[in-house]
């Protein structure tokens, strides 16, 4: 209520007046023009180069029309990728967020020493990707660490070659990745079960629900929009995999492992393929433009308004 | 606030509504959670662990404690001049990225906080869009951008980047702590003759302390953590950043893994000390930013 009347307030004295352009344009100058530099303008240049054959550093003259993406779509090995992220979204969205809620739910008890357990639980998400990479490349590496308690505790049977075999690697990959990430979405889906009114749950146990039952019908469906909004980073995540994989994996063994980007870091770095790779790159933001618009229209769109109404509050 | 809500369900005597209360699911409880730090712990433990063991160590007994504890390994790292000079170069491009996002992105998180002006909403959902796109997905033309404006090798041509993409974060987490500060201040900072500009760095500068630190943190570990873009941008060895200098020390010596581990075991303390210090501001950034939406 005070924060709407404030709010009004604030409009009231800030009268878009002549005067007031020349400031507003030069609060807004710097931030727009770095943005516009380094994140529109690639952008937009990447949809230009994606239509040339080049290689970076020739005059950018041979034009070629749609066909790098004719080719990225024939290419078995991008088509590949475009699957293998597909895989880690999908396997993202049914273990990962669902093992987070469930560490939100366990932390969100009254648990000794839960504060030092969220930490834990967030610290790898503070680690770089690159080191998490490392660390877990040596402990997967043949007769490594992994494979050395799987004997211990007598599953050597079970072993595997993480890394290496190419029907196993992407599930090896998807465990560092939750490993990685799951903290986010667990300190994000905490926050938002910190954020329904103790009164309700309390109504529903003074009719006599039991505490599964309050969970699936208070505290679920109150916890939708912070659900939403993790499935959404999980989703953007996901498509635009990078660090972890190429450190990993750089994306083998052949190409059992890549993702669009892998292939793109390939493609623009190593083959010096700009105008092809900038082409995926077209693609890649295409998808996620493409996943966001449709997420936000048809999912996120009553959050987003109900966050605006109580911005402030 | 926890403490209040502790007491609050203290007093009510039942635990009912919001725990799950019989003794062995408790018990389950701790056990999961035990399970879970486990998880987390082991790995870095192994890392730590693995730099204080020879080579022999580390792929006969992986699992035991070093015996005997061997220090050459971190030892050698500390007295190599590159970890020092990658060290400097992420602590140098983190903390200018950070001096430069916090200014620029709070001059504009304050104009579209509290002025309305015709095309704010446009402003503001063009830097909302940005959070689709991290680096990743436009690095091939960035870099060529990079290149056009001569800033490969340089700190700024990876800082400039870096503050274009973390400004929509940002934006989006100051702006409802700034609408949130009353209007009769400006008022009547207005009335006692006080232009805009300095109303912005005497009034709102120090009353957003708490956001502009959280946003300064978030910067500080991306920055910090950020692989692609260094190394794309930073082709001279001399410039790389840590992350860069461990992928290529594990591949350089891929047969001493126990340096290898002692290596990138430094290169996460920094980061974890630093995490120790400022979690509060990780956490309440990135769940309100998230929450928020």
């Amino acid at each position: 209520m005070t924060s709407a009347r404030v709010l009004a307030r604030t409009q009231r004295t800030h009268k878009p007046t002549k005067k007031r352009w020349p400031l507003i344009l030069a609060f807004l100058a710097p931030a727009l023009s770095i943005y516009l530099l380094f994140v529109v303008y690639p952008i937009v240049q990447g949809m230009h180069f994606s239509v040339y054959d080049w290689n970076g550093l020739k005059a950018l003259d041979d034009f070629v029309g749609l066909d790098n993406f004719r080719q990225a779509f024939a290419d078995p090995t991008f088509t590949g990728a475009i699957r293998h992220n597909v895989v880690i979204l999908v396997l993202s969205l049914v273990v990962q967020l669902p093992f987070a809620l469930a560490l939100a739910v366990l932390l969100n008890q009254r648990l000794r020493g839960r504060a030092f357990m969220r930490m834990m639980f967030f610290a790898p998400y503070v680690l770089s990707e690159v080191v998490t990479a490392v660390v877990w490349r040596q402990i997967m590496r043949p007769s490594g660490f992994l494979d050395h308690i799987m004997s211990g505790v007598g599953a050597q049977g079970l072993t595997q070659e993480w890394l290496a075999n190419p029907r196993i690697v992407l599930y090896s990959l998807f465990f560092v990745i939750t490993w990685k990430y799951f903290g986010l979405h667990m300190i994000i889906m905490l926050a938002g079960l910190q954020g329904i009114p103790h009164e309700l749950k309390e109504a529903a146990a003074i009719d006599g629900a039991t505490w599964g039952q309050t969970f699936r019908r208070v505290t679920l469906p109150l916890l939708g929009p912070t659900i939403r909004v993790s499935v959404f980073l999980s989703i953007i995540g996901s498509l635009q995999l990078f660090d972890l994989v190429w450190v990993l994996t750089k994306g083998g063994p052949v190409n059992a492992s890549n993702t669009m980007a892998t292939y793109m870091y390939d493609w623009g770095f190593r083959k010096l393929q700009i105008g092809y790779a900038s082409a995926i790159s077209v693609i890649v933001f295409g998808i996620s433009l493409i996943v966001a618009l449709a997420y936000q229209r048809w999912v996120l769109r009553r959050d987003i308004q109900g966050a605006l109404t109580t911005m402030g509050a | 606030m926890t403490a209040q809500t502790h007491t609050k369900r203290r007093a009510h005597g039942t635990a009912g509504y919001n725990e799950i209360s019989s003794r062995t699911t408790r018990m389950l409880l701790y056990f999961v959670a035990f399970m879970v730090l486990a998880l987390i712990l082991i790995p870095l433990g192994f890392a730590v662990l693995g730099g204080f063991r020879s080579m022999g160590q580390l792929s006969e007994s992986p699992v035991s404690l070093p015996n005997p504890w061997v220090f050459t390994n971190y030892a050698d790292v500390l007295t190599l001049g590159t970890f020092w000079r990658q060290l400097f170069n992420s602590t140098a491009i983190a903390v200018l990225t950070t001096a430069i996002v916090i200014p620029v992105a709070s001059l504009a998180a304050f104009v579209i906080a509290r002025f309305s002006f015709r095309g704010r909403e446009a402003v503001y959902t063009l830097f909302t869009m940005g959070l689709l796109f991290p680096v990743a997905v436009a690095i091939v033309p960035l870099f060529i951008v990079v290149r056009q404006l001569n800033l490969t090798d340089s700190f700024f041509g990876v800082a400039l980047p870096q503050v274009a993409f973390a400004l929509p974060l940002s934006i989006v987490i100051m702006r409802p702590f700034l609408r949130s500060i009353p209007a009769e201040l400006e008022e009547a900072a207005a009335i006692d003759g006080c232009s805009p500009f300095r109303f912005y760095r005497s009034v709102i500068i120090p009353l957003s302390r708490p956001v502009l630190s959280t946003v300064a943190v978030l910067t500080i570990v991306t920055s910090w953590n950020a692989f692609l873009l260094p190394l794309v941008v930073m082709s001279d060895s001399n410039n790389w950043t840590l992350p860069i200098g461990v992928t290529n020390f594990s591949t350089q010596y891929t047969t001493d893994t126990a340096r290898v581990l002692a290596f990138t075991t430094l290169s996460m303390i920094p980061a974890l000390l630093f995490y120790l210090i400022a979690e509060r501001q990780i956490v309440s950034g990135l769940s309100s930013g998230a929450v928020k939406g």
